[in-house]
């Protein structure tokens, strides 16, 4: 075991200054009104530093920097901005451990994620945009002999991104990397529950990148979001988060006629048919952990494996064995590298989710293990901790069809597949899903049948590089963590070209 | 005539001073990831409605005109057997809600309707 100081303090190598400016141009930049908003630690429930709360005025700040950036940075070689996407991997890979206890400083998470997941994902996906770049052909269409379309990419300019606060800096980066692989300039505004991470990443590696390349505008969603995704400016907006402010985000999309790309979560259902149970190996232990993965990162994941799925003939040996399992999760210091399940993100979502608690318990759902919220001693006292919660319940009921991003599954038994289907395809959302089974043929035909962009088999809460992330259904549009997300960040030119002396004989 | 939402008076006072702030206002319920399943407060007419929405109600909050509260209409079915009530929290962010910059959250808490409740819903 070893537990991380705290940043800011003698035993840490992390400075936290007093307050974080804007990132604009390359430089910190006072915000242009002058407020500063607290950053809370969710860990323990404190404000640790001030952060810039931007406006209008600092997002044209930010605009203005990007849009003189754009066209030098779209006109270098794929192979320059590889290179330098490369160099930004390697020295986040220099301070791997150092931006992993910033990031579960900022978010909660216990550090044992952060470490082994949240930034080395975040490394190896500057590499991977790095390799898709640098790969990436356009086409060539013969229309006739003397006739040809030449297709080239370019990229669209200067584009807005808003990131969530779940995992802050890896869900930056799988926006930054292609927009940057695609030589777009981009203005990119964090949470306001977790605005400190990405500065601090910034702070790392901002030198590697031309001046204005990248700038970062922080503040609340209806001070600084809104003007980012509202602007005349951009040539085009991401965006994680829900399904109200999805619409709104297209709808200001709308007037200015530019592509979205959202991800607005899911309620992933997580199957586990007999042939799971049909042995008690590796294999079946296995599929315990999947069940339990709806407490990783304290369930505050789009794809959490919300809703598990198990089949009637082995439903009470099998949630026996999961519930042990779930009991046996760790809570405790997010530092600490034994703790398996730290601190939910703000106070908010602690509401939010001790809410959900209350209408499960009113709608008659049985609390198999959890169902409070966590109290931990000393300086976690005042932390958001919640326990990690089984609920046995319907489908039709509302922590079945709601993303409480918590760490509470919603646990129903199915007869067979057809009716394991039914009740995995009847929800809002399409994101994520989980397949466990011994069967190939049975895995095949159910992945294939369940409305969601990416079923896992046999494994879950993977996020590798190179394997396509995005909703079916109200979980919102693009695809992202694969090269195919170059195209959401690139236009075509088509050149159709005529090597023909000889006129139409129209005219 | 039974209501299907409500609001608290913490949270109705919260709205008095976002009118007072911003004009006359309106929520529309969230669903999905991060800050889903939260109520969205924005400036009356912010947010397009239409067909795929469903009107839930109107608060009284003494704002000088009724605060309409909407869902969209596939959520609506999946929530429609609870009654809501619009709460308010200490916290902050929530897409582009208003009352974020005041380090306050809305906050929907809910219950079952009762038997005689719903009978008069299906009526």
């Amino acid at each position: 075991m070893s537990v991380f100081a705290t940043p800011g303090t003698g035993g840490s190598t992390i400075e936290v200054k007093s307050r974080y400016p804007h990132y604009i141009g390359g430089e910190w930049v006072d915000p242009i009104k002058g407020g500063y908003f607290e950053n809370i630690s969710p860990v323990t429930g404190k404000a640790f530093t001030e952060i810039a709360r931007g406006t209008e005025e600092d997002v044209n700040a930010a605009l203005d920097a990007a849009h003189a950036a754009a066209p030098a940075w779209g006109r270098t070689s794929p192979a320059e901005r590889a290179n330098i996407l490369n160099k930004i991997a390697d020295r986040m890979e220099a301070n791997l451990e150092d931006l992993a206890v910033i990031e579960t400083w900022d978010n909660g998470k216990a550090v044992r994620e952060t470490l082994n997941a949240d930034i080395p994902l975040a490394v190896d996906h500057f590499r991977y945009f790095a390799g898709a770049v640098r790969a990436q052909e356009g086409g060539i269409s013969e229309i006739d002999e003397s006739t040809y379309a030449y297709h080239f990419h370019e990229p669209l300019g200067v584009v807005g991104q808003i990131i969530p606060w779940n995992f802050p800096i890896l869900m930056a980066v799988w926006k930054l990397a292609p927009a940057l692989a695609a030589g777009n300039a981009v203005v990119l505004k964090p949470a306001e529950q977790t605005p400190w991470s990405i500065l601090k990443l910034l702070e790392l590696v901002g030198d590697l990148l031309p001046a204005g390349v990248v700038n970062v505008v922080n503040g609340f969603g209806v001070e600084a979001g809104k003007p980012l995704a509202s602007s005349n400016r951009i040539a085009k907006i991401a965006f994680t988060g829900e399904t109200t402010t999805g619409r709104l985000i297209m709808q200001y999309a709308s007037q200015n006629i530019i592509p979205v790309t959202l991800e607005l979560g899911g309620k992933s259902p997580n199957i586990f048919f007999e042939d799971v149970a049909a042995a008690d190996d590796a294999f079946y232990d296995k599929a315990l952990e999947g069940f339990t993965m709806f407490a990783l990162n304290q369930g505050e994941v789009c794809t959490c494996p919300s809703r598990a799925l198990v089949q009637q003939s082995i439903f009470s040996d099998f949630v026996g064995d999961a519930v042990k399992r779930v009991e046996a999760i760790k809570q405790g210091n997010p530092l600490d590298t034994d703790t398996m399940m730290g601190a939910q993100a703000s106070n908010d979502q602690l509401e939010k989710i001790l809410s959900y608690l209350d209408i499960g318990k009113q709608e008659g759902a049985k609390v198999l293990t959890g169902g409070d919220r966590a109290y931990l001693d000393g300086d976690l006292a005042e932390g958001y901790y919640v326990q990690p919660t089984v609920f046995e319940g319907d489908n039709s009921m509302r922590i079945f069809q709601e993303e409480i991003f918590g760490p509470v599954v919603s646990l129903t038994s199915f007869n067979d597949e057809a009716d394991a289907l039914k009740i995995a395809n009847d929800t809002l959302y399409g994101l994520g899903a989980g397949v466990w089974t011994r069967d190939g043929s049975r895995a095949f035909r159910a992945g294939r049948e369940i409305q969601a962009g990416r079923v896992w088999t046999n494994c879950y809460h993977a996020y590798p590089a190179h394997a396509a992330f995005g909703g079916y259904k109200q979980s919102g549009i693009g695809r992202e963590n694969h090269k195919m997300m170059l195209d959401h960040y690139q236009q075509t030119k088509n050149l159709l070209v005529s090597y023909s002396p000889d006129k139409l004989g129209f005219f | 005539m039974v209501d299907r939402v409500d609001v608290t008076p913490e949270a109705a006072d919260l709205v008095r001073r976002l009118t007072v702030a911003h004009g006359p206002v309106m929520f529309h319920q969230s669903g999905g990831c991060c800050d889903g399943s939260s109520p969205m407060c924005y400036p009356d007419g912010e947010f397009m409605l239409g067909d795929a929405d469903v009107h839930l109600g109107d608060l009284d909050v003494g704002a000088g005109r009724p605060v309409q509260v909407w869902m969209s209409k596939a959520q609506f079915e999946y929530w429609k057997h609870t009654h809501l009530t619009i709460d308010v929290v200490r916290g902050r962010g929530a897409g582009f809600s208003l009352e974020a910059p005041e380090g306050v959250r809305f906050l929907i808490r809910s219950r079952l309707f009762t038997d005689e409740e719903s009978a008069a819903l299906n009526a």
